[in-house]
């Protein structure tokens, strides 16, 4: 194309773009939403599949809004677990941008940082996947539309110690949420007469899992609970795993659905059969809502891509977020949107009918037993038990009782 | 050695210490200007005066000293989280806290510090580095007091003088931070400028020469290395403070060498090097790292490059050189 | 069953003190001839790591030609920065070494997220790598078992030819006396580049077989180079022997300390080294 081609193409689109801006009509209102995720460093795969479902949902829902009503996404990199930054990237968008709305929250740490900083600044704050219980106790302007580990390690350190385990072992990753999984599990399975005989704590940036596996094998538990932040740490975890010669063992393995998490599945070889986790998601699973999402989503970004629970929860994120922009016609006030928050729901979820408990503004949603089967030829989470309209369980068992 | 650190010397010549240059006041009328002009950047500004300080005790080491040291950060960290423990245990007044984590890094960079200086080149470097990394280690393990990588939570400190609060706004911080930078760039201008620094700027450039003049070349040396470290100990306790939070950041190595690559970007050995480079690396990073961080290694690495093969001297000399070169024009 | 687990610990330490001497081995000899402070040295192993991969994920090729090919690319890599760039700060002060070398880092660290993402690449390993391999009566991670043997056969080649061959003597020669090296008529200049090629070569080496334990992403170069000097300033500059002391030090005591002591973590190794400089500020195999 010629150079005046060009420049007069810009010209033109110039032109249409200030004609378009003056038809809006004149009490538009838009909606600033800063969005705060992990889109760089080792654990962008995460941020990654929170941003395709944000993507996935302006595109299929972004229209269903009130006339001249917009919302607009600011996104900002947190590059990982770092707190001190998702704190300052938060000031920011509130100070610079005027943000209305915060989003993102990936990390528990980055979002206790940034629930902090909401209840100063009285600004909704939609955390999506940071699975903490105490991050909803922090602001009365945070609500979680993700999951908590006391939702899946409660249930499950139950379930463990009712099918004939008696001693287990507890392996986490050395944080927040990692440290909620272990006091969740072991209360769940103490309570119903299981014994746990050791713990370890792993450093969350470990890459080499062999001398703690180590560990635990010389212990000789009947069950290993087990818990990392999944993507590539949960193959790392996996391969440990078979090196070591523990899979198939007589120690069973036992964790929330991030050890399996669904994108990395095709990179764990073999080693996960078996494996049982508990997860409130599995793009296995074949209610139609998630028939329906799977197949827009493989639409979008090809047949080898899998949405998570780390997808479905920013796709919840998103629907909350814009029902309470629509219910108040784009005028956001901070009070009215966590009013409106306290009575959310959305039945149509693909991971099956979910609410906000008015109290502490966390998810509550089923949670579903899983194994890790072959399925035609590939490994997948495979169902085989549901716990309905599970709340989170630290909130009464810990909390209510103090 | 001497030829980089006589172009080094000569890029900077010391300011008569008795008078006052009218480019020495703008600084600060800049940051003054900037308040009015650029409203919600406070907490920017804010970071970028604690990185000044932080650079500046990098400047009395390596620009004055002649220490080389990959792990500055551990004493910033050490006075973060100093201030941050002492504010959850209860001790929340920010001067009394300050002046506390200023003395708490003091005394570790009187330990390490007595212990490094005794070995030179890559031994030095490698301690340096080596104590930056096992006090990152310590704090990410001491999980129950330090948070590890959560995070110290629950930082919080009280009003500056009992009347202005640190509010999310920060407007406090900025002034405060500020006022902190000003007393403590006085003061370490009557350092430089004493005979003690001009004792370490001999001991840089010939230690065996100031060592036949009987000059206490271990002693000089440590007593630069506790009293920079006492600064970025300072430093590290108004981070703490403008931001209400401390991270395991504040420890790692990446801080220790981004703030070398400020100090070395703005010029070493002149006090001003810091006043250019943190600025403009940090102004910088705002516009180019926001949405994708990977442009803003390629920048960062090739400004670098640029500064190591083309000017040593960093932007400080290079300005002086422009500046003369303007002069000898005009003279003509 | 202790005994076992000992045995076990002590072997990932092992393996794992092996990847790092591969890496560090050239970082030492360039170190004390060249008497450069090179932190960017970690980009050879991030490139081998990468090269490896790609070869193999990409475009089929099996792991062990990947591996030698990976060794290959990233030796005229090596040669061709150390003409190039490395070559000009010969003589400068550490200051200027450090810095150039840390933006050789960042340069590096962009463009393999520009071109493969800021993913860790996962490398598929041979079917025969994987699981578990009985040696009298310990079952042992083959793919570990294989690292220690591969990388034996490495250093035995290498110490080979530091000590027996002509390029050897005078690579000896010109780290004792550089001086009187080039006096006595070797060309420094060809063989500093041929060394830094062969050294950035085993570090290219090291980062492929070194993929699991030592992930392939682009935070490699600043992540690990704190690893790949401390094996070097505690074994001793220039040094061959020294290097491998430390690094299976290192690697052992770092992995026992995960067994024995979780709650520890990392902290003993640098309290270690820490000390270890301080007592021998020239390495630990230091002439007396």
């Amino acid at each position: 194309m010629p150079a005046g081609g060009g420049l007069r193409a810009l010209a033109t689109a110039a032109v249409l773009g200030t004609a378009a801006l003056m038809t809006v009509p004149a009490q538009a209102e838009t909606v600033m939403v800063g969005v705060i995720l992990t889109y760089s460093g080792r654990d962008a795969a995460l941020g990654d599949q929170i941003d395709k479902a944000i993507r996935l949902f302006q595109k299929l829902h972004g229209h269903e809004l009130p006339d001249g009503v917009k919302v607009e996404l600011i996104r900002r990199d947190d590059t990982g677990p770092n707190p001190d930054v998702a704190k300052r990237l938060a000031q920011e968008l509130i100070l610079r941008e005027k943000v209305d709305i915060l989003t993102g929250g990936q990390w528990t740490p980055n979002a206790m940082a940034v629930a902090a900083l909401s209840k100063e600044a009285k600004i909704p704050f939609v955390t999506m996947t940071a699975g903490g219980s105490k991050v909803t106790l922090q602001s009365p302007y945070v609500v979680r539309t993700g999951w908590t580990l006391w939702q899946s390690s409660y249930p499950l350190g139950q379930w463990a110690a009712k099918n004939g385990f008696k001693r287990a072992y507890t392996a986490v990753s050395d944080f927040a949420p990692g440290h909620d999984g272990e006091e969740a599990f072991t209360k769940g399975f103490s309570e119903n007469g299981g014994e746990v005989i050791g713990s370890v704590r792993i450093p969350l940036k470990t890459t080499d899992y062999l001398p703690f596996l180590q560990k635990v094998k010389d212990a000789k538990p009947e069950v290993l609970y087990h818990f990392n932040p999944g993507g590539p740490q949960a193959t790392a975890f996996m391969k440990a795993l078979a090196d070591i010669g523990l899979t198939n063992s007589d120690i069973k393995i036992i964790g929330p659905g991030d050890i399996t998490s669904d994108d990395e599945l095709p990179n764990m070889g073999k080693a996960p059969l078996g494996v049982i986790t508990m997860l409130q998601y599995s793009p296995a699973a074949t209610r139609q809502a998630n028939k329906d999402f799977v197949a827009a989503w493989k639409k979008e970004y090809g047949a080898d891509s899998v949405p998570t629970f780390f997808a479905v929860a920013g796709w919840d994120g998103m629907r909350a977020i814009y029902d309470a922009v629509a219910a108040q016609k784009g005028k956001i006030d901070a009070d009215r949107t966590m009013e409106f928050f306290k009575t959310w729901a959305n039945p149509g979820s693909p991971r099956g009918p979910v609410r906000l408990d008015p109290v502490h503004r966390d998810i509550v949603q089923h949670m579903y037993l899983r194994r890790v089967e072959e399925v035609e030829g590939k490994l997948a989470n495979v169902e085989v038990e549901t716990l309905p309209q599970i709340g989170d369980p630290w909130k009464t068992v810990v909390l209510g009782k103090q | 050695m001497s030829h980089q650190s006589a172009t080094l010397a000569a890029a900077t010549r010391p300011a008569d210490p008795t008078k006052l240059r009218a480019l020495e006041v703008l600084p600060w009328v800049a940051a003054l200007t900037f308040y009015f002009v650029a409203p919600g950047y406070e907490p920017l500004a804010t970071q970028v005066f604690v990185m000044i300080l932080f650079a500046l005790s990098l400047d009395l080491l390596v620009g004055f000293a002649g220490i080389v040291t990959l792990g500055h950060a551990a004493l910033f960290g050490t006075g973060a989280y100093a201030a941050g423990l002492l504010s959850v245990n209860g001790i929340t007044d920010p001067i009394v806290t300050a002046v506390l984590a200023t003395l708490a890094a003091a005394a570790v960079g009187l330990v390490t510090g007595a212990l490094m200086l005794r070995t030179k080149g890559l031994a030095l470097l490698m301690l340096s580095l080596a104590a930056c990394f096992l006090l990152y280690e310590v704090a990410n393990q001491a999980t129950p007091w330090t948070g590890g990588d959560d995070g110290l939570q629950g930082v919080t400190f009280s009003p500056l003088f009992g009347i202005f609060p640190f509010d999310f706004r920060g407007q406090t911080a900025f002034f405060y931070s500020l006022g902190v930078l000003f007393l403590a760039f006085l003061a370490m201008r009557r350092l430089v400028n004493s005979p003690f620094g001009w004792s370490l700027r001999g001991i840089r450039e010939n230690d065996g020469r100031m060592r036949a003049l009987g000059c206490p070349i271990y002693l000089r040396r440590l007593t630069a290395y506790v009293l920079a470290s006492a600064i970025a100990g300072l430093a590290g306790a108004l981070q703490a403070q403008t931001t209400q939070f401390v991270a395991l950041h504040v420890l790692s190595f990446q801080l220790s060498g981004d703030i070398l690559i400020m100090l070395i970007l703005g010029g070493a050995g002149g006090l001003y090097g810091a006043f250019i480079g943190v600025p403009v690396y940090m102004l910088a990073q705002d516009l180019l790292a926001k949405q994708d961080p990977a442009n803003w290694y390629l920048w960062q690495g090739a400004m670098l490059l640029a500064i190591t093969f083309f000017a040593p001297g960093g932007l400080t000399a290079l300005a002086q050189q422009a500046l003369s070169a303007i002069k000898g024009k005009l003279r003509r | 069953m202790i005994g076992s687990s000992i045995v076990a610990i002590l072997f990932f330490g092992v393996a794992y003190g092996m990847i790092l001497y591969l890496i560090s081995v050239g970082l030492s000899v360039t170190m004390g001839l060249m008497g450069f402070v090179n932190l960017a040295h970690g980009v050879f192993a991030m490139a081998g790591g990468y090269a490896t991969v790609s070869l193999m994920n990409t475009m089929g090729v099996p792991f062990f030609p990947s591996l030698a090919l990976a060794c290959i690319i990233v030796t005229g890599m090596g040669f061709v920065l150390e003409r190039t760039l490395y070559s000009r700060l010969y003589g400068a002060t550490e200051l200027r070494q450090v810095l150039f070398s840390i933006a050789l880092c960042l340069v590096a660290m962009a463009i393999v997220r520009i071109v493969w993402g800021p993913l860790a690449q996962p490398i598929q390993l041979p079917e025969y790598l994987t699981g578990q391999t009985d040696i009298l009566g310990q079952a042992l991670p083959t793919y570990r078992l294989f690292l220690v043997a591969f990388a034996a056969i490495v250093i035995g080649g290498l110490w080979l030819t530091f000590e027996r061959t002509l390029f050897g003597a005078r690579i000896r020669a010109a780290v004792d006396d550089r001086a009187m090296a080039q006096a006595v008529g070797i060309n420094t200049k060809r063989l500093f580049a041929a060394t830094f090629g062969l050294g950035t070569g085993l570090a290219a080496l090291g980062g492929g077989l070194g993929a699991d334990i030592l992930a392939i992403a682009p935070a490699y170069p600043l992540q690990h180079i704190v690893l790949f000097l401390i094996v070097v300033a505690v074994g001793g500059l220039g040094s061959i022997k020294g290097p491998f002391i430390a690094a299976l030090a290192i690697g052992v005591s770092d992995t026992a300390c995960k067994y024995f002591f979780p709650e520890v973590g990392s902290v003993f190794v640098f309290a270690l080294v820490f000390l270890l400089l301080l007592w021998r500020p020239n390495g630990i195999m230091e002439r007396r």
